[in-house]
């Protein structure tokens, strides 16, 4: 929860955390040792008071967690969109089981999302069921560039993800989280384009389609396709981080999201450990578009703030917002619970 | 001529050549990080990128560039490109030296060569510098529909202070490259695809072409950034 000076709630869901492990003895080969490394470069755009040495980086605690997100955070609700590199990290970089226990201490905190992998075609698909009765997922992350062998990527239009969107469907997951963002490894077989999205949303209405890191830096072929499919939402994770060290480029960007999604369609995510929902809320708050781009897109008011924050995240997994009052509880109705927090 | 000059001739053939996402040359990026003219005047240059992840495609055409940018200069007697610190440096290495195409270079991975997105870029830097100097024309007050008219002529003989003839250099550079056969009659702001902009739809076509100068500033900052933490951990 978030407290405005004038005294007013947010209610805050960061749809974009994680717990990992890029451990040196987790660390399979120099793959996994680079790929730590530069999600490290990535962290150094954080305040510098924020910045952590390279060790703790590496595995931080639950504690840790804890008191960044939910103590300092002001973070209501945090969903773990987990990200598997079984090629790179002996017990992937992210663990579902580490997850899944830490959820069971926070409940009616925390969403722990799952993932899945077309390649593993047949196998997966029975995997995928006993992980949706395990875990109950309500969504998955997935991640296209996910090296698997000889295989350094695929797309959501390939004729076994089709079959993995139909399962999950047919599971109860309404929300797919697609990592669409700063280019890791495409060949010219971009594995991070966003034009997959485009088909996969239109054949699959009833699915959401976060795209996280908004396709940057890809952001207008991105903001072409949201614009003409109603499921597709944007994940601000990354691209929210720049609000510090670059504040009118990010302006820029929520200003066309705005523009082209409207502002109902714009998730929250601080893609914890990378950064901290902390310093970042708190610019978010502040943030006035400068006069050039409001007179272009409209101003940001403290309405679509608070929509960005948390309205839109527990719509989409039928999170109550509390009040501040009493501690939140997980929904049981299939209906969304739209309360707005209010003015104090 | 002097080592030294030679030196300087390359840096300044290096400067042509463009990270093809930022538009901006692998020399201001600070991608280049040692260049070295052996008694034969053999080259080799060396160059490091701002992740060991960074798209090999995109390596693979500033490797190249970079070669034949050097080996222009007649006295040149050949040119070793290399990129180290990245995860196919020497799958890139191995290609540029022997000229092959990226297709041939990475086996089994990609069924194109590069010239298809090649195309795509110049398209990108093409509405980037377009944008620039149309901003910059009607921040001086022009009247748009007059400055959509203007045919290659009467752009360059427009008079304009230092800033201004600098981005249309840029601009010129790239429409030259698209307009190949044009006279100085042709249209000097038409759409990528050639068509002419009507005044009327300015605005959302400055809005459209506004998303190639986006997402190059986006991988600019971002590869400063990553870059300068890179070679700071090695200090």
């Amino acid at each position: 929860m978030f407290t405005t000076t004038s005294g007013e709630k947010i209610f805050v869901v960061d749809g974009h955390v994680h717990l990992w492990d890029g451990s040196d003895e987790n660390i399979k080969n120099r793959y996994g040792e680079e790929f730590i490394k530069c999600f490290y470069d990535y962290h150094k755009l954080s305040p510098k008071e924020y910045v952590w040495p390279y060790k703790k980086y590496q595995k931080y605690t639950d504690e840790d967690f804890e008191q960044d997100i939910f103590q300092n955070g002001y973070v209501d609700f945090a969903i773990f969109n987990p990200q598997y590199l079984g090629d790179f990290y002996y017990n992937g970089f992210s663990s579902l089981e580490r997850n899944e226990t830490f959820r069971k201490k926070h409940p009616d905190r925390v969403i722990a999302n799952g993932f899945w992998d077309p390649r593993n075609e047949e196998a997966g698909l029975k995997q995928l069921e006993k992980d949706v009765e395990k875990y109950g997922w309500k969504g998955v992350k997935l991640y296209t560039a996910e090296w698997k062998g000889d295989s350094k990527g695929w797309k959501l239009t390939d004729p076994w993800s089709y079959r993995y969107l139909e399962k999950s469907q047919e599971l109860g997951i309404k929300n797919v989280h697609v990592h669409k963002g700063p280019t890791i490894r495409p060949l010219n077989k971009d594995a991070f384009d966003v034009g997959d999205v485009d088909e996969t949303a239109t054949l699959f209405p009833d699915l959401n389609f976060i795209v996280e890191h908004c396709g940057l830096p890809r952001l207008n072929d991105f903001t072409f396709i949201a614009a003409q499919e109603p499921n597709v939402y944007a994940g601000l994770a990354v691209a929210i981080a720049l609000i510090h060290t670059r504040p009118r480029y990010f302006s820029e960007i929520i200003s066309e999201l705005l523009f082209w999604l409207g502002p109902d369609r714009i998730l929250f995510g601080s893609d914890y450990a990378l950064w901290q929902p902390k310093w970042i809320i708190e610019k978010f708050m502040d943030l006035q578009l400068p006069e050039d781009l409001a007179a272009e897109t409209g101003q940001i008011t403290m309405e679509m703030k608070k929509k960005i924050l948390g309205e839109n995240a527990a719509r989409l997994y039928n999170i109550p917002i509390s009040d501040g009052a009493s501690s939140p509880k997980r929904a049981e109705s299939p209906e969304p619970v739209r309360k707005v927090a209010p003015v104090a | 001529m002097q080592p030294s000059n030679r030196l300087e001739q390359i840096w300044l053939a290096l400067e042509s050549v463009t990270d093809p996402e930022i538009d901006e040359s692998v020399v201001s990026l600070d991608f280049v990080s040692e260049v070295k003219i052996d008694e034969s005047n053999g080259i080799e240059i060396e160059f490091r990128l701002p992740t060991y992840w960074c798209a090999p495609n995109f390596a693979f055409l500033m490797a190249s560039d970079m070669r034949d940018a050097v080996s222009e200069l007649d006295w040149v007697a050949d040119v070793t490109v290399r990129l180290v610190d990245h995860f196919s440096a020497e799958l890139i290495n191995r290609g540029v030296a022997r000229k092959q195409d990226f297709r041939d270079a990475f086996p089994g991975e990609t069924d194109d060569d590069l010239c298809a997105l090649r195309q795509k870029f110049l398209g990108q830097a093409y509405e980037r510098r377009q944008e620039l100097l149309l901003k910059h024309l009607f921040g001086l007050g022009s009247d748009p529909t007059s400055i959509l008219g203007l045919r290659l002529s009467d752009l360059l003989s427009l008079a304009l202070d230092q800033q201004g003839a600098a981005l249309r250099a840029l601009y010129l550079f790239v429409w030259r490259k698209s307009h190949p056969n044009a006279g100085k009659e042709a249209m000097a702001f038409t759409t990528w695809e050639g068509t002419p902009v009507d005044p009327r739809d300015l605005k959302d076509y400055l809005r459209k072409i506004a998303g190639a100068r986006r997402n190059a500033a986006f991988n600019g900052f971002i590869c400063r950034s990553l870059l300068a933490e890179r070679a700071g951990d090695k200090r």
